[in-house]
């Protein structure tokens, strides 16, 4: 690849389209003749027609555009990354989290922290976790990097608060049991690609 | 090492054509390792014999594939490391390896330490081509400190080698995992090797050795250091961290002489509580091996909010009116040669009670022997291969003297000799050629004047020497039964040719003959049978190229020091036996060469760790906080000659002793600028702390600190006295040893350390003796549990002295031994 391209400093000039637009008038008769030109010409109406078409639509055709925020919400792409909501399993309602720590690891505003501990059934308990939305950029790679899709993005992209440095602990972010069947599967930043099961070389198993 | 690097033991090997220079005898895997050339290898420790469990190792030495780990180099050597099918066979294996092993690397304690997942990486392994059942295998706790996932477990026997080769327990070895056979159509289709390693992998798993649930052993957790897979790990460090979020601070382990390198491994303590906690402690396994102190003993840090101004001018007023610092080794060579400017200028007394016995020990011993320092450190002990041991308990006084003892009749098939007064059933487990004499309390000269008999070039010897030990022999006859292989001839008729021939046959035959026995009363002054262990000595000194001694505190708080000292000083000027020995606190070498110590404390006294009219302490108990040591930098003298750099681990926020000086006679603004000033005349050297380094290096040469100069004066001709016997002791005998894992009130502060103050007894002396006695010693008495050890023989109780609060160290005196009067409580 050739250099030339880089040694134009005048970056984007070339890709100009002149607009055939007509002079400014220079004489006090010349402003007074556009003046009046543009006053006159139907497009005013045009304009006004078009804001009482959609007036009409809206109030009395039902074809409301306004969303009457904060009591309504677009929906947003999968891959918008707003504050983190921790999964559980749809099974047994378990938190998915393993407290594998790489989240805390990839973390490049170190914002994430947990407390992990032997529990009774063998298993490694999350006993704590916090994200500390002062410092979080929302750079997505924590949910990116999580081997279980246990931290992911959710939709609540509101963080206003009284506190910028406020703490989100594990509860917080945590599904709620009884809301369980509403937990949406998260296809975002890190989600599980749709051909991943071709990339997978299978395992021999001897059962 | 004192091993001297000449060109004749040194040879040149090729390692895929760069030629490298290489110890003889020495392993290819080592040769490399020390060359910076990498060979994969799993199941290989250092200093411990190969186990050739992985096979990963294969490399083609002059045209033939050989196992790196036990191949020795020879001059002009040429080895390739990889060939195509030696890479066939790694990945082969590292395949097996990955066969049914839990994909739980997220919650794995190794978290990225691994070297399964290193090498699978390594050798590129992206599909399994293996297959078999699993085996149900359950996680065990073995101990109080061991936890076993059997799950995670590759069977690589490092475990097992270090517990046998250097711990000396011996306490896991390999046993049945009850796993499904091999399919058979593997043996034609996988490489050789790896079908091999595989098939002894699929039959066994680690378990303790005694056949229960629950291994006897020190709790080193030194199989938990080695474990390359996250099988073997601290039960209380299970699930806490990962190891990429500690931060490794490397430091000298406080807790007994030995003054191993540890990384103490720190961050914070929880998400709501920031302050900084020790999570676990690693070493450097290839080339120090911890005790469990060094490794579960490292949460003894004194918590201070803020400097306390009231305590810290009450401390100035205290030290102004002091006649007398008490105080123990477990302090900083730094601190020490502050209390020394302290004496020299304010004139007060130092009472250390240990560091003065073994000060006047080792200054009998310079005296008699013409150096300042002992001969030997234990690096070079380890690589005798025939060892003593005199006046040491080895298995509580020093971890790493008995790693040593252990080592040398593991590694060098080696002999020891083990002079003690309590019995042991550990020592005589360590090798074949053990000898144990538990000889009665005060004879340890009788020990030394044996050594020098058995060893001593005699044309060296005084005449006087000479004559008092050929005093102990006498000459009997005895009338034995020999087997003797007796020429027959007979005439035989050949069948074929009928010639007659005569043939000539041995015949055994029993014959009575007089042999002149002789008897070394030495030998059974000790407590031997003499016959029995001239011979046992003989097949010891087979093959035998170097010798060594281990000297241990109960010469340094013996009564006749002074000659044991003179003794030991004429062992090494007329025997090939050179000495070692062990200090017997953290610091005693460091506070013996820098400190004036006196022999009473009087007047008022100032204690540092110790009683007092007014207490600094780092424990948190006493007048004015004091940093613990793993909150303070500075050097510590081990007992391997060797000035070594600590670092502090966790903040302090208190006053530290530099503060204290610095009102009183003043002094630089840090602690550590006292490390420069210390005494050059004593062997230290002029150097900044900052430029102290704490590592090893790839060959394990120890590059850490600085090694004391050993200054050398002139050798006075030693006249060493006869063995007194008065001192013996007979009765009730208490010992002042403290039990494995505990070696001060630090120790005992640690939350995973549980041995328990009290009187340690063999079981069925602790049984006779009940729960709880009253230990009464004439002018003083002490009321203890009794704590059954399964390692003593033997009458003799020991009593434990980390307490300082109890104060054991006076009750005992000048001896380690005394007779008391015990009653059951």
């Amino acid at each position: 690849m050739g250099l030339e391209q880089f040694k134009n400093r005048n970056v984007g000039q070339q890709e100009y389209v002149m607009l055939d637009l007509e002079h400014t008038p220079q004489s006090p008769m010349g402003k007074f003749k556009q003046v009046v030109k543009r006053t006159f010409k139907p497009e005013l109406f045009v304009g006004l027609g078009v804001t009482m078409r959609e007036m009409i639509n809206a109030l009395f055709r039902g074809q409301m555009h306004t969303i009457k925020y904060p009591f309504e919400k677009l929906p947003i792409s999968p891959r918008y990354r707003a504050i983190h909501e921790m999964l559980r399993l749809l099974e047994s309602g378990h938190y998915r989290c393993i407290g594998c720590g790489l989240c805390e690891k990839i973390c490049i505003s170190n914002c994430i922290t947990m407390d992990t501990r032997y529990d009774e059934n063998q298993r490694k308990e999350v006993s704590e976790y916090t994200i500390n939305f002062g410092r979080c950029i929302f750079c997505g790679y924590c949910a990116e990097v999580c081997p279980e899709l246990a931290i992911v993005h959710g939709q609540r992209y509101e963080t206003a608060s009284e506190q910028r440095a406020s703490f989100s602990l594990f509860e917080d972010m945590l599904t709620p049991i009884d809301k369980l069947n509403l937990q949406q599967e998260y296809d975002g930043f890190g989600a599980v690609t749709p051909n991943a099961d071709e990339n997978i070389k299978k395992t021999p198993l001897a059962y | 090492m004192s091993e001297v690097k000449t060109v004749e033991n040194m040879v040149s090997i090729t390692i895929d054509g760069t030629t490298y220079q290489a110890k003889e005898g020495e392993y290819i895997l080592n040769a490399a390792r020390a060359n910076d050339v990498f060979i994969p290898a799993i199941c290989y420790l250092t200093r411990c014999s190969p186990t050739l469990a992985c096979r990963l190792c294969l490399v083609e030495a002059d045209g033939k594939q050989v196992y790196a780990c036990n191949a020795k180099v020879k001059d002009g050597m040429e080895i390739t490391v990889d060939t195509p099918n030696i890479l066939e066979e790694r990945r082969a294996i590292m395949e097996v390896y990955d066969v049914n092993h839990p994909l739980q690397c997220g919650v794995c304690d190794k978290s990225g330490e691994c070297e399964l997942q290193n090498y699978t990486l390594e050798l590129a392994v992206d599909s399994q081509s293996y297959a078999i059942q699993d085996t149900k295998r359950e996680v065990k706790n073995w101990s109080t400190v061991l936890h076993y996932d059997a799950a995670l477990c590759i069977v690589c026997e490092r475990c097992t080698t270090v517990c046998k080769d250097m711990i000396g327990d011996a306490a896991i070895s390999t046993t049945k995992r009850g796993g499904e056979p091999l399919d058979k159509a593997y043996k034609e289709t996988m490489p050789k090797d790896a079908y091999a390693m595989w098939n002894k992998l699929q039959k066994s798993i680690i378990a303790p050795s005694n056949g229960t649930d629950y291994t006897n052993c020190s709790d080193c957790g030194e199989c938990t250091a080695v474990c390359p897979v996250g099988a073997l790990t601290g039960r209380d460090f299970v699930y806490t961290s990962n190891a990429w979020e500690l931060e490794r601070v490397p430091a000298t382990c406080a807790h007994c002489s030995s003054g191993c390198q540890i990384y103490y491994e720190k961050k914070h303590t929880s998400v709501f509580d920031r302050s900084e906690k020790i999570y676990r402690v690693t070493n450097e396994w290839n080339y120090v091996s911890l005790c469990g102190a060094g490794r579960y003993g490292y949460d003894f840090e004194n918590r201070v909010e803020s400097k306390d101004e009231a305590a810290f001018s009450a401390a100035v007023e205290a030290f102004k009116k002091a006649e007398t610092i008490r105080f123990n080794s477990v302090i900083t060579n730094e601190e020490a040669l502050m209390l020394q400017t302290l004496k020299e200028k304010m004139g007060v007394k130092l009472v250390n009670p240990d560091a003065r016995a073994f000060q006047k020990f080792l200054g009998a011993y310079a005296k008699a022997a013409g150096q300042s320092l002992y001969s030997y450190d234990f690096k070079e002990v380890m690589a005798t291969d025939f060892v003593i041991s005199v006046g040491a308990s080895l298995r509580n006084d020093n971890p790493n003297a008995r790693y040593a003892f252990n080592n040398i009749q593991k590694m060098n098939k080696g002999a020891g000799l083990y002079f003690h007064p309590v019995g042991d059933n550990l020592v005589p487990t360590f090798g074949k050629n053990v000898e144990l004499f538990t000889h009665k309390v005060g004879l340890e000269e009788a020990a030394l004047y044996l050594v020098l008999d058995l060893f001593a070039d005699k044309e060296k010897l005084l005449e006087d020497v000479k004559s008092y030990l050929d005093s102990f022999k006498t000459t009997t006859t005895k009338t034995v039964k020999e087997k003797v292989m007796k020429d027959v001839t007979e005439t035989v008729i050949d069948e074929e040719t009928g010639e007659e021939k005569q043939v000539t046959k041995k015949v055994p035959e029993m014959v009575e003959k007089e042999v002149t026995v002789e008897k070394n009363a030495l030998v059974e002054m000790l407590g031997k049978e003499s016959d029995a262990f001239d011979a046992a000595f003989e097949k010891m000194m087979k093959k035998k190229e170097s010798f060594s001694m281990i000297i241990g505190e109960d010469l340094y708080f013996h009564d006749r020091y002074e000659n044991i000292a003179k003794l030991i000083a004429l062992i090494e000027q007329t025997t090939p036996i050179r000495v070692a020995m062990i200090p017997p606190k953290t610091n005693s070498l460091g506070v013996a060469l820098i400190c004036d110590l006196d022999d009473e404390a009087t007047g008022y006294t100032v204690g540092y760790n110790e009683n007092g009219d007014f207490r600094l302490s780092a424990l948190g108990n006493g007048d004015l906080d004091m940093p613990a040591m793993n909150q303070q930098e500075g050097t510590l003298t081990n007992m391997h000659k060797r000035v070594t750099p600590t670092n502090a681990a966790l903040e302090y926020k208190g006053y530290e002793l530099n503060d204290l000086m610095k009102v009183l006679v003043g002094a630089p603004e840090l602690t550590v600028d006292w490390t420069e000033k210390l005494p050059v005349s004593k062997g230290f050297k002029r150097a900044k702390f900052d430029d102290l380094p704490n590592g090893y290096l790839n060959d394990g040469t120890e590059n850490r600190g600085y090694a004391l100069e050993n200054i050398t004066c002139e050798a006075e001709v030693v006249s060493v006295e006869k063995i007194d016997e008065n001192g013996v002791l007979e009765g009730e005998i208490v010992y002042r040893c403290n039990p494995q894992r505990q070696f001060n009130d630090f120790t005992d502060k640690a939350h995973e350390i549980f041995e328990g103050f009290g009187l340690y007894a063999a079981p069925e002396k602790a049984k006779a003796l009940g729960e709880k006695v009253e230990i009464d010693f004439g002018d003083r008495s002490i009321t203890v549990d009794v704590i059954e050890d399964d390692r003593m023989e033997g009458d003799i109780t020991a009593l434990a002295d980390f307490k300082s609060e109890a104060d054991v160290y006076s009750l005992f005196g000048p001896s380690r031994y005394r007779k008391v009067t015990i009653r059951k409580v």
